[in-house]
């Protein structure tokens, strides 16, 4: 199964496919990928290419399948890999569950090593991984059923996390009020949900974005807010701890979060975080709650290092090093809630919340 | 209110007990009115030959935990107006005005033969109190009267009559209870001759001691040594000549405590003073014990007793199998620690070995070896005790008669107590008895008893196998993904798991250097030096004291734990808290070490309420060093105490994640696990 190419030569996949989203995402985008579920099901059907093919050609890639996917820019990463385990479920010959459970697990195997940054990829798999194994309703039904049931729940779990985007704005939107001032790092969907909602709901604030270097992040958010008619600051990202004074909260995505409560998320999250509690303004984090990860970093280096290029725009001098990670650990300890889909949480709760999903 | 006496410096639970509960007694059934009715519906019931603790709670079922100081008031209070009062050279200093008032006043009261018709309630422990100190010189001319009583066992219940007539003379009847307790001791003992009856008092005395702790009374090691007194009070009155000694000893260890006499004045009256206000001590104990009876599940594995308590401990010490000599000059935070000197009474143990009758051999073993130190280590502690539990189940048959999950459970508390005895349990070990309790109390009653033995010991088994060997397991493949490649991993004294992560490191090839941090007395990094370097690892050994020079180079800081509490506290090895400190203040994470069996739902802020003394010679001398001589004979000097510490507290903030056989987990998670292996346990 593992004939894939590593699609990364030191460049993480993760980071890629984000930039490859910010580039196409767009607010009407979203709104029109939002009204589809709403009114039907679209993603309801996984490519019928895909599933033909992979039915016809012998060797069905787990990885193709999650690639497809990965490439629809609303879907989260872990919505694609669910997506990806239930087509293999689909393509899958297996005849009894402990067969299909193997399988799958491979699969799931497969996808976690093809690219390992991606945190939210490996939490994703592992939770279906769970509900597979652990679903006691599925052993005493006939075993087709069960697979149809696995498939169905699977296929859920996209509108789930699309839902959950509308949960966590409705929990976090409560805590902008108005005219306060909102510094946002990185560009995540479900901060943008947030402010969205906020502004709709006649809330008046001011947003300050960091300028993301070097994906500029920033750029793209800011570009979504102002189409809003949210006021908007373009703030380069080493002027967060001259801007923090006028800011009254902080506002992050994540890509996952993990055991200690900490987040993992875009380079710079950490200082801003640490500027930001040493000025005593709230930091909060906006997540799904498919980010959490059985990870606990202790230190940044403890982390599998997601590499990205970094552009200077200038030629670099010979024998100068480049730090290339694209992203850090904040511990929990400087942030302080998480809004995620089971409510609002302190970071001490994810612990509590993985230790239920998990143990 | 007298009992308000300003807070003092010395910390004395007692008196702070004291000072707290009064306000809120007052009871008013306790007025003059119905104390003769108390009596003689007392003495009926007397007479009517019913236990008499269980009469003593009717009357009493009113009284609140307030009434139970009084004995130890009388023993302080009256020492100034009392003619007879017992020099006391530390006594002096504590005797403040207010007190001495309080005496004088009690004493006109007296004399006018009418408590002070004002606040009858304010007064009532005092009339208690006063009323005992008044009773103390009449007692000696009244004692002898009860001995003659006593030599009547006919007359029990005229002397109860009489007896009141004297009570109520001198403090008019206030203090029902008092003539009610002595009356039951001579119910009890009918006709025991006077060196008995000596002897009675003295345990009755002990029993009023026991009462005086207030913030124990709820405790199960409180109502278990009301029974125990009980029963010493029977034992004694079988061997008269042997009770005697005891009290007479432990009133020479008080007399040599003289540590002790500055904070609560010794009964010096131990032989001829307290008669009558222990006695009511005594019933009010018992009375106050009932309600929280049904609190007893909760405490286990049982408080432990707070050794400052001198009546409590005398009384612990007569029924301990195991007689250890207190030592001396004990650190005022610490007296409520138990502590021995060391192996005092191993050879005269290992002596017994063979005579004694109530142990299982394999326990006293154990016991034995915990005494020596020869077994050391949370987990070599918890599993040798379970083996010995595992072996008496074993070789135990059920009495006729009675129910294998009763008497089983009796027998194991015996065992327990006895290792309590020769060292206090550790938490892992309470969490182990508490398995081993449940698993006995859920056997379903239709099983044989061959079939419940083997069903408990093959659960000590998969305890042992589940909870420590394999959590260990699961522990080391976790700790590992935290190892690094050139890596300096710290530790500090012994830890069995954290030793198995560092040889497994090790033996995957990974590349990393160990730091061990030592601590004298007990050099226990020694051991774990010696085996690190016999397996080829690349090891730095310091002292404690070097700490904050060595830690700079170090990445990472790997420590065991005896226990972690609820709110992330690691309780540990004596230094941790300082290892963990120093590594926080350098930005080192430090990795706490600890199977989940070992975590306890209790929540603990300091080092000093629940914590286990060493022997302090240990520290006081330095092997190999004959020259440093300075604290040679140091127990005599009263103003010196040395301190051996063998746990401490470390608070969460210093620890970035704790390693358990559930996963790497964040402090904050350890009352979710709590939560969870509880529920757990409830299902095994």
């Amino acid at each position: 199964m593992d004939p894939n190419p590593k699609p990364n030569h030191g460049i993480s996949a993760y980071y890629k496919t984000r930039a490859e989203h910010h580039a196409i995402i767009s607010g009407d985008w979203l709104a029109q990928a939002q009204a589809a579920t709403a009114a039907g099901h679209p993603l309801e059907v996984p490519p019928a290419s895909a599933t033909a093919l992979s039915a016809a050609s012998k060797p069905f890639s787990i990885i193709d399948e999650f690639n497809h996917w990965r490439r629809k820019p609303d879907l989260a990463e872990a919505v694609a890999a669910i997506m990806a385990l239930v087509a293999g479920i689909r393509s899958s010959d297996a005849t009894t569950m402990m067969e299909l459970e193997i399988e799958l697990k491979k699969a799931s195997d497969a996808l976690k090593s093809w690219d390992t940054t991606s945190i939210s990829l490996s939490a994703a798999c592992d939770l279906f991984m769970r509900y597979v194994t652990r679903t006691s309703a599925l052993e005493y039904e006939d075993f087709h059923a069960a697979k149809l049931r696995l498939i169905e729940r699977g296929e859920k779990f996209g509108e789930i996390s699309l839902k959950a985007r509308r949960t966590i704005a409705m929990l976090g939107q409560d805590f902008i009020f108005d005219g306060c001032t909102i510094l946002v790092h990185g560009f995540s969907r479900v901060v943008l949900e947030v402010l969205k909602l906020a502004s709709s709901n006649r809330k008046l604030f001011r947003v300050f974005c960091t300028e993301g270097r070097p994906d500029k992040t920033g750029l793209g958010l800011s570009k979504e807010l102002a189409a809003l008619g949210i006021p908007v600051k373009l703030l380069i990202d080493s002027a967060v701890a001259y801007a923090m004074d006028e800011v009254d909260m902080v506002l992050v995505g994540a890509d996952g979060i993990v055991e200690s409560g900490g987040i993992i998320n875009m380079m710079g999250t950490y200082q801003t975080a640490l500027i930001a509690h040493s000025m005593n303004k709230p930091v909060y984090v906006a997540a799904e709650s498919y980010k959490f990860a059985r990870l606990y970093p202790l230190d940044q280096k403890d982390l599998e290092p997601a590499l990205r290029p970094v552009e200077f725009g200038v030629p670099i001098p010979s024998g100068v090093e480049i730090e290339k990670s694209a992203r850090d650990y904040t511990p929990p300890h400087y942030l302080t809630l998480l809004f995620t889909d089971l409510g609002v949480l302190t970071p001490s709760v994810v612990s509590d919340e993985l230790i239920q999903l998990y143990l | 209110m007298d009992m308000r006496r300003p807070p003092r410096t010395v910390s004395d639970p007692k008196v702070r007990q004291v000072g707290f509960v009064t306000p809120s007694v007052a009871p008013p059934t306790r007025s003059l009115s119905d104390a003769p009715t108390t009596v003689a519906a007392a003495a009926a019931a007397l007479s009517a030959s019913s236990p008499p603790s269980g009469e003593i709670s009717l009357p009493g079922s009113s009284l609140s935990p307030v009434m139970i100081p009084p004995p130890r008031h009388a023993s302080s209070d009256g020492r100034p107006s009392a003619p007879v009062a017992v020099p006391n050279p530390a006594s002096s200093l504590r005797r403040d005005s207010l007190r001495i008032r309080v005496g004088s006043y009690n004493a006109s009261e007296v004399v006018l033969g009418t408590p002070p018709s004002a606040s009858p309630s304010s007064r009532t422990d005092y009339t208690a109190s006063e009323f005992s100190e008044e009773a103390m010189s009449p007692w000696h001319g009244r004692s002898g009267t009860a001995k003659v009583a006593s030599s009547f066992p006919g007359s029990s219940s005229e002397m109860i009559v009489m007896k009141t007539g004297v009570v109520g003379g001198g403090g008019a009847g206030s203090t029902p209870k008092s003539p009610l307790t002595t009356a039951s001791v001579v119910k009890t003992l009918p006709g025991i001759s006077e060196k008995e009856r000596e002897v009675l008092m003295g345990t009755q005395n002990d029993g009023a001691g026991a009462s005086k702790t207030l913030k124990e009374k709820t405790t199960k090691a409180e109502r278990r040594a009301l029974q125990e007194a009980q029963r010493a009070a029977k034992a004694a009155a079988k061997e008269a000549g042997a009770g005697v000694k005891p009290s007479a000893a432990s009133g020479s260890a008080v007399a040599a405590n003289t540590k002790q006499g500055k904070v609560v004045k010794p009964p010096p009256q131990k032989k001829d003073g307290p008669q009558i206000a222990p006695p009511s001590g005594t019933s009010e104990k018992k009375v106050v014990d009932r309600p929280p009876e049904k609190d007893r599940k909760k405490d286990v594995p049982a408080p432990r007793m707070q050794f400052d308590d001198k009546h409590r401990v005398e009384k612990a010490k007569r029924r301990a199998v195991v007689n250890q000599f207190e030592a001396k000059n004990r650190v005022e935070l610490f007296r409520h620690l138990p502590q021995y000197i060391h192996g005092t009474q191993l050879p005269d143990l290992e002596g017994k070995f063979f005579q004694l009758d109530p142990m299982h051999p394999s326990v006293y073993k154990v016991g034995l070896q915990y005494l020596s130190g020869k077994i050391s280590g949370g987990n070599a502690r918890c599993i040798a005790m379970l083996l010995a539990f595992r072996e008496a189940i074993r070789d135990y048959s059920t009495p006729p008669e009675k129910a294998l999950v009763r008497d089983l459970t009796a027998k194991i508390s015996s065992f327990v107590s006895f290792l309590i005895e020769c060292r206090p349990l550790s938490i892992s070990m309470g969490n182990a008895i508490k398995f081993l309790k449940n698993r006995i109390a859920k056997l379903p009653d239709a099983m044989s008893e061959s079939e419940a033995k083997s069903s408990l010991q093959s659960d000590i088994d998969r305890f042992i196998s589940e909870k420590i060997v394999i959590a260990d397991k699961v522990i080391i493949r976790h700790a590992v993904t935290k190892i690094r490649d050139g890596d300096v991993l710290l530790t500090y004294g012994l830890s069995s798991v954290v030793e198995m992560i560092l040889v497994y490191a090790h033996e995957v090839g990974k590349q990393f250097r160990v730091v061990i941090v030592d601590s004298r007395p007990k050099l226990e990094g020694q051991v774990l030096l010696h085996r690190l370097v016999a397996k080829g690892l690349n090891c730095t050994y310091t002292h404690i004291n070097a700490i904050s020079y060595i830690m700079h180079e170090v990445t990472r800081v790997f420590l065991g734990a005896a226990s972690v509490l609820s709110n992330g506290t690691v309780y540990s090895r004596v230094g941790t808290a300082c290892v963990a400190m120093v590594a926080n203040a350098f930005r080192v994470p430090v990795l706490i070490c600890c199977e989940a069996y070992k975590f306890h739902e209790r929540v603990q802020l300091d080092s000093i309420c629940s914590n286990e003394l060493g022997d302090p010679d240990a520290i006081s001398k330095v092997s190999g060093r004959k020259d440093l001589n300075h604290l040679d004979n140091w127990a005599d000097n009263e103003n010196l105490q040395l301190l051996n510490l063998s746990y401490d507290a470390t608070p969460s903030d210093y620890v970035s994640m704790i390693i358990t056989d559930y996963g790497m987990l964040p402090p904050s998670s350890v009352p979710v696990i709590v939560r969870e292996y509880r529920r757990e346990n409830l299902w095994i």
